[in-house]
């Protein structure tokens, strides 16, 4: 990833409520207190920053905004420095459509997603996870993130996307240039965007004369309501899409789960003795630190929880801070690994609910439970540095462990 | 007598989360596209009444009901 130029710098944020920043070194390491002052402040805070962008910071009012799709469109999802006109309709469906298109392209992906269909994909999954715990467990200190969470949501989604596996490499970068650079960068982003292209148009036209069994065969032969196959560009942007949201989010997911059982060994030692435990334990630490911020623009002037917002802003949609909301939970800045009532909203709420959340908490569930089961005894590294990603998904990019005996 | 319970989704919130299911599989059934139904008539068999209660308070979308009959 070495010739991919890092990002413009922003001057740095001295007042949170007025002038936020999402991509500010301090919000990427620590954003928990942040989000706490600008709730006190207000439902919704405000920055001129991003060309104008809102942000709730309470569980109500992302609420709200998530089931408003009259005054908020989801035609650009991301919040970035550029705001360029929308060339295609096509460019992700359906997280970027809006009603009435939004349903339809909805539905398509839904059916290999569904519970029962990531059962039948668990033990690819679990195989994916101990392949990569074979390749460290004699090691006495590694980095968790370039060893094991990376590469657990990529692998999965190529495998069902029946691409190979031995790819994943490059669909990372490709991730890395539109989430994290492309915010401030709008060539890196194109060029990715025209690499990922290339790639899948590639796929697509050898399955025309090959079908084979997989997502990209199931999407091509897909049939709209009047029975006409999909759109290239459709096929192409819900392939984008896959790839895009299916992997980072989920490695930090991951990886944010470790970070936290490394730190707290009441945790872990809860889990290995109690293992039936960990779905319970997984949308705990979803909820805690949830990945995915979205982002929505204002299309029609309305008020939010009696704040009234414009048009011609953006909306950061952080469901993280969200999820730490103390009306909405009792000790919301803690992680309560039982926690029994638990509405969080990692996968967003509404019509966008994300479409391969069954997806992802099966990965993690895996993942947790092999690693737990192979490597009971795990620490951050003293001698190492934790590094968090910038931007709309958050989760440790870094993650020095000690393993066993090291500790 | 003690009370029966039975469970209801609403259909036009539910947004196929699947907590439910996974809280409570005996009292609901997910549709081709993972959208959520109460199994049946919604009645709570006895013994059952705890995982209603789980499965509403943890339903991201305020989507099921569990009615006291």
């Amino acid at each position: 990833m070495s010739d991919v130029s890092q990002p413009a710098a922003h001057p740095p944020v001295t007042d949170w409520v007025h002038d936020f920043d999402h991509t500010d070194p301090q919000w990427t390491e620590d954003p928990f207190p942040i989000w706490d002052e600008l709730r006190a402040a207000s439902p919704v805070v405000h920055t001129e920053r991003f060309l104008g962008c809102y942000m709730p910071t309470t569980y109500e009012a992302v609420r709200e905004i998530a089931n408003d799709s009259e005054h908020f469109s989801s035609r650009r999802i991301i919040v970035r420095d550029v705001r360029p006109e929308i060339t295609s309709r096509n460019s992700a469906p359906p997280i970027t459509s809006d009603p009435p298109v939004h349903k339809p392209a909805k539905q398509l992906l839904l059916p290999p997603f569904t519970p029962d269909a990531m059962k039948k994909l668990e033990p690819r999954v679990r195989a994916i996870c101990n392949e990569l715990i074979d390749g460290f467990i004699t090691e006495d200190r590694l980095d968790a993130a370039e060893r094991y969470t990376k590469h657990i949501p990529v692998r999965a989604i190529a495998h069902m996307l029946g691409i190979p596996e031995t790819d994943s490499d490059l669909f990372i970068r490709w991730i890395h240039m539109i989430l994290e650079l492309g915010i401030k960068d709008e060539n890196t982003l194109l060029q990715a965007v025209q690499e990922m292209t290339g790639y899948f148009s590639a796929h697509i036209e050898a399955r025309k004369n090959k079908p084979t069994d997989d997502l990209i065969s199931y999407l091509m032969n897909a049939r709209d309501k009047d029975g006409n196959p999909l759109e290239d560009s459709h096929v192409l942007g819900s392939l984008r899409l896959l790839l895009i949201a299916g992997i980072d989010t989920t490695w930090s997911a991951i990886g944010s789960s470790l970070w936290h059982l490394a730190r707290t060994p009441t945790d872990r030692e809860r889990l290995i003795a109690e293992p039936e435990l960990i779905p319970t334990a997984v949308e705990e630490l979803l909820r805690a630190y949830s990945p995915v911020t979205m982002a929505r623009e204002v299309v029609k002037e309305t008020t939010v929880s009696g704040c009234p917002v414009k048009t011609g802003n953006m909306v950061l949609l952080s469901f993280p801070a969200a999820n730490r909301d103390p009306k909405m939970f009792p000790d919301a800045d803690k992680v309560v690994i039982d926690r029994r009532e638990n509405r969080h909203a990692a996968f967003g709420l509404g019509i966008h609910r994300c479409v391969g959340s069954n997806l992802a908490r099966m990965e993690m569930q895996v993942a947790l439970e092999e690693w737990l089961k192979r490597i009971p005894d795990f620490a951050l590294d003293p001698a190492g540095t934790v590094t968090w990603s910038q931007g709309t998904v958050r989760g440790p990019r870094q993650l020095p462990f000690l393993l066993g005996k090291a500790m | 007598m003690t009370e029966r319970l039975r469970v209801h989704v609403d259909p036009d919130k539910c947004q196929g989360h699947a907590r439910c299911k996974a809280l409570a599989p005996e009292l609901f059934e997910l549709d081709e596209y993972g959208n959520a139904h109460e199994a049946g008539d919604g009645i709570v068999p006895p013994g059952l009444e705890d995982k209603a209660w789980l499965a509403k308070s943890n339903c991201p979308e305020i989507a099921i009901d569990v009615i006291e009959e």
